[in-house]
């Protein structure tokens, strides 16, 4: 649906344009890269050409002298500088965390590892010199297959290591063997959900400025998360916190790609303090997709049990979880996360989920849009349409009869989580009326019938997912290193202009819209009095910044908190101005005044002035009007969606088309609908890419065969549809604002919306089963094989 | 353009944002590496190195092209335009106004390269149906919008465009 346009009023809800954009559309931007300091160097990284190798030697010597080179560092240079790259997230007490360093030692575990860094006076002669680095490497086994690396005597990507196994995280809820084994259908099957690359246009870019004379030094990076990132550099490198100030500039999109800690940003800092000058390196796109994390990359078995009419009595899941050659900064706790999303919407008696952490010669794996979430969905989503099949039911039937009726909410779920709302019954409801679902279901019965080359299916899901990242005690019993609470400071400037400071970190996501939606419309303030500060550690020192769909909805919550604080502390001063009592005082529209009379008021941006100046206000009071709040959230949020896409298959070819896709989500109640629809709309893009075209390759000897925009495919504008999106709102319980965040809902439901609508086109011709990305070829083959068995 | 010096330098002149400059550049310089750090017009971005996704798209010669896929010693004698060059006095075109009334950008970043090859096409094709849009984006790679609104901001460009008087367009 097109939204209605509406005059940009900036309160909370209505639909109100960016103010992010006015630089944006200009030019006038300052991504890291942009940034040049005096005297600045620009370093290059020399990458392994091998999945696995020792690393015999490594002369430098012909680089040193190459024009414009200042300095070449190898890994044994550096090691002393630094410890190894922070895993935050240690899954289970044993789980098995080689050491990783910036740059490589003794060992190259992936194609794109770090080996070396030049450093130039300009771009073009280090990238140069890097040819004239000479590393001897003996080359080593790969490890690319995850069930191989946990065969015995399988070769190891650590060789210090007894195995290549991470951890085993297990998870057992109810009588498992009792739900499997009274069922009167039992479905098996194996998903394979492929490795996909994050691939944020703006690839990631470091600039470390150090001052020696004082020990200060400002990083600024391409990065999500600032504030993680100064924590892990005082840490990694050893610096007092208080010295290190980090700068998350301008950002060109993540998808949680930029929530790491990554060895350049380590490595720059250490070169830059050695050199004691600013020092630039950004990637180029081959570099971002060889060594920038990766995503997905999972081997699901999955079991489902439930009875004839349906009903769903259990669950078996076991993953294998590739983690690339290293844990990056949350590495293992990705399918942690999905471990609690495969029950999804569904009530059943009993779960059981293990996951096994397995290294392999690949680049780490790491959050990517969803984190886990994804994955578990895809799964329950297509096992779902499986058992419908197999019980001769209605797929949409069989959703309906097992999931969590709307008034049986708050719901404890197999897995543990309280889902505090939801209405599946409602975006369900809709999101088929939108579709045409009744016409469109005779149409594929009278292309099956006729023999049409191109058949034509519908894909549901009905998904839900776990956000607000998160409640910190949570965080804390799942061993994550930190905590999910979120920071924001509101500051009245003396002419009554409002300077909002969040710990939220936004690269894309218009946060200085909504939060200017949100203070405006909580202080009664005009929405262009307000601007808002983020990004950097010494003008916003607290906070957990942007991933997991968080921001609004703890961020956002502790905006309005701080912004109640201003008012609460003003209405004092407001009450001396009025020689009246505070207790008499009504707060509405952005004015105080005195309850029964109206005339008597003063509105908030004129009381900052009279606290600035001091003159004249209450005894005992402290004269300032700050408002700052810490919120921590007490329960996650639980956004869901009906997302049903018809498809249309060319049988003959095995070319997939998107006919239809409508989606219908439940995000609660929204501060912006204009960015919620934006963010929904991106989410599909990435979803549906998934399904139809992206999946990282590498060859048997660890090659990756993927490695430029030219073979891994992301969507261009002729490949996309036209998505109608619809919302339901169901608010959540759990915030004062009732809001679920919206950042992932759109790639976590789309995925398996889309290949369950190819093998519905195909299911009368025997095909169960078609792997992604579901290329011409893919499905083509799936064609023909279950011709031949057939 | 002078034949490369044994340096491998070359002169050009290039007006760029209704600028002329003339520079010594090394021959093998990438235009988009010009504009971005000899001439410090920082609103061009560089986002692969395969022609693949746009983000260095500018005007040469009122057509668009792939800045990062022309040499420097290319640009001589061409009139350039940019993501900075296309506002005239503050005024937005039609073009950067409906990628903001349309939600047409997130992050931003592929918005130059994606405006600047919008322009091209409604030039070449005034009144552009949804697919000719999104056909005419195809070398221009956005991760964030899905595309829909930019879609949507390039067919209101292109009927704001329609009912301005002539010569009042770009």
């Amino acid at each position: 649906m097109t939204a209605v346009d509406q005059p940009p009023t900036g309160k909370v809800g209505d639909w109100t344009l960016r103010k992010e954009d006015a630089r944006l559309i200009t030019g006038q931007t300052r991504w890291t890269d942009n940034i040049v300091l005096p005297g600045m160097l620009h370093a290059a990284v020399l990458r392994s050409p091998m999945a696995h190798a020792r690393i015999t030697s490594v002369d430098t010597s012909g680089a040193t002298g190459q024009p414009g080179v200042v300095a070449v560092f190898t890994g044994a240079d550096l090691q002393g500088d630094y410890g190894a790259l922070p895993c935050a997230w240690p899954v289970t007490e044993d789980m098995v965390n080689p050491p990783h360093l910036a740059i490589a030692v003794d060992e190259v575990r992936y194609v794109g590892d770090a080996v070396a860094v030049v450093v130039a006076r300009d771009a073009y002669s280090a990238a140069d010199a890097l040819e004239h680095i000479e590393v001897d490497y003996e080359p080593l086994p790969a490890v690319m297959d995850m069930e191989a690396a946990l065969a015995d005597g399988a070769d190891l990507v650590h060789g210090d290591l007894d195995s290549n196994t991470s951890f085993l995280w297990p998870f057992d809820s109810g009588d498992v063997d009792a739900a499997f084994d009274g069922a009167h259908t039992v479905v098996s099957r194996r998903f394979i959900n492929q490795r996909l690359v994050p691939a944020a246009i703006e690839p990631r870019s470091v600039v470390v400025d150090p001052a020696a004379a004082s020990g200060e030094i400002t990083v600024y990076s391409a990065t999500q998360v600032p504030h993680i990132l100064r924590l892990m550099l005082a840490l990694t490198l050893e610096i007092p916190e208080q010295k290190v100030r980090v700068i998350a500039p301008d950002v060109g999109g993540g998808f949680g790609s930029k929530l790491n800690v990554y060895a350049e940003e380590v490595a720059m800092t250490a070169i830059a303090r050695r050199l004691g000058k600013p020092v630039k390196w950004t990637a180029s796109r081959s570099e971002d997709i060889q060594a920038t994390i990766h995503g997905r990359d999972q081997i699901q078995d999955i079991a489902i049990a439930a009875d004839a009419d349906g009903r769903i009595r259990g669950l078996k899941v076991d993953l294998l979880a590739d983690m690339g050659a290293y844990l990056q900064l949350v590495t293992p706790g990705v399918p942690i996360l999905g471990a609690f999303m495969f029950p999804a919407i569904y009530k059943m008696d009993a779960y059981h989920f293990a996951c096994t952490g397995v290294f392999t010669t690949k680049t780490p794996t790491d959050a990517y849009r969803g984190a886990g979430r994804p994955e578990a969905t895809f799964a329950i989503e297509r096992i779902i349409d499986e058992l419908a099949a197999e019980l001769g039911m209605d797929p949409m039937e069989l959703r309906r009869r097992n999931w969590i009726r709307h008034e049986e909410f708050p719901f404890e779920t197999v897995a543990g989580l309280t889902y505090d709302s939801g209405n599946y019954e409602a975006a369900t409801d809709r999101a088929m009326e939108l579709l045409g679902w009744d016409e469109l279901r005779e149409e594929q019965r009278q292309r099956r019938e006729s023999g049409d080359p191109v058949q034509l299916g519908i894909g549901i899901s009905t998904f839900t997912e776990m956000c607000g990242l998160a409640p910190s005690r949570v965080l804390g019993s799942l061993s994550y290193g930190a905590g999910g609470w979120e920071a924001a400071t509101v500051r009245m400037l003396p002419t009554g202009k409002v300077e909002v400071v969040t710990g939220t970190s936004p690269h894309g996501q218009g946060h200085v819209t909504a939060w200017s939606q949100i203070a405006a419309d909580t202080l009664g303030v005009p929405f262009e009095d307000v601007d808002v500060l983020h990004g950097d550690t010494k003008i916003a020192p607290m906070g957990l910044d942007t991933y997991g769909s968080r921001s609004l909805v703890v961020g956002g919550i502790a905006l309005k908190r701080a912004c109640d604080k201003v008012v609460e502390k003003a209405k004092v001063f407001a009450a001396h101005m009025l020689e009246a009592s505070a207790d008499d005082l009504e707060f509405a529209d952005g004015s105080y005044s005195v309850t029964g009379d109206p005339e008597k008021s003063v509105a908030l941006q004129e009381i900052p002035l009279a606290v600035f100046a001091g003159h004249d206000y209450p005894e005992g009071v402290e004269l300032d009007l700050t408002g700052q709040q810490v919120f921590d959230p007490e329960n996650f949020s639980f956004p869901h969606g009906t997302h049903l896409a018809a498809m249309e298959v060319d049988t003959e070819t095995g070319r997939v088309t998107v006919r239809k896709y409508v989606c219908v989500d439940d995000v609660g109640n929204v501060v912006n609908p204009m960015i919620v629809e934006g963010q929904v709309h991106g989410g599909l893009a990435q979803g549906i890419a998934q399904a139809m075209w992206e999946g990282v390759e590498y060859d048997d000897a660890g090659n990756l065969l993927t490695g430029t925009f030219i073979d891994y495919t992301v969507p261009s504008a002729a490949d996309m549809p036209s998505f109608i999106t619809d919302r339901t709102v169901t608010p959540a319980t759990s915030n004062d604002l009732g809001v679920k965040g919206v950042g992932e809902a759109g790639t976590i439901a789309s995925t398996p919306a889309i290949v369950n609508g190819v093998i519905d086109a195909l299911r009368h011709m025997g095909v169960d089963e078609v792997p992604m990305p579901m290329t011409p070829r893919t499905v083509w083959t799936a064609i023909q094989t279950a011709r031949n068995e057939g | 353009m002078t034949t490369p010096t044994p340096s491998g330098r070359v002169t050009i002149s290039v007006t760029v944002d209704g600028t002329s400059y003339t520079d010594d550049v090394p021959a093998r310089q990438l235009f988009v590496h010009y504009l971005r750090e000899t001439l410090g017009l920082t609103g061009t971005n560089v986002g692969c190195d395969t022609s693949n996704c746009g983000a260095c798209t500018v005007l040469v010669d009122g057509a668009s092209a792939k800045s990062c896929t022309m040499l420097a010693a290319q640009a001589d004698g061409c009139e350039v335009t940019t993501v900075q060059g296309l506002a005239v006095d503050g005024e937005l075109t039609p073009v950067q106004r409906a990628f903001h009334e349309k939600h047409g950008l997130q992050c931003g970043y592929c918005t130059p390269g994606m405006i600047c090859a919008a322009t091209s096409l409604l030039a070449e094709n005034p009144s552009p149906s949804e697919q000719e849009i999104r056909v005419g984006l195809e070398g221009n790679l956005c991760r964030c919008t899905g595309y829909q609104n930019i879609v949507a901001a390039v067919a209101q460009a292109a009927d704001e465009m329609a009912q301005a008087p002539a010569g009042a367009q770009q």
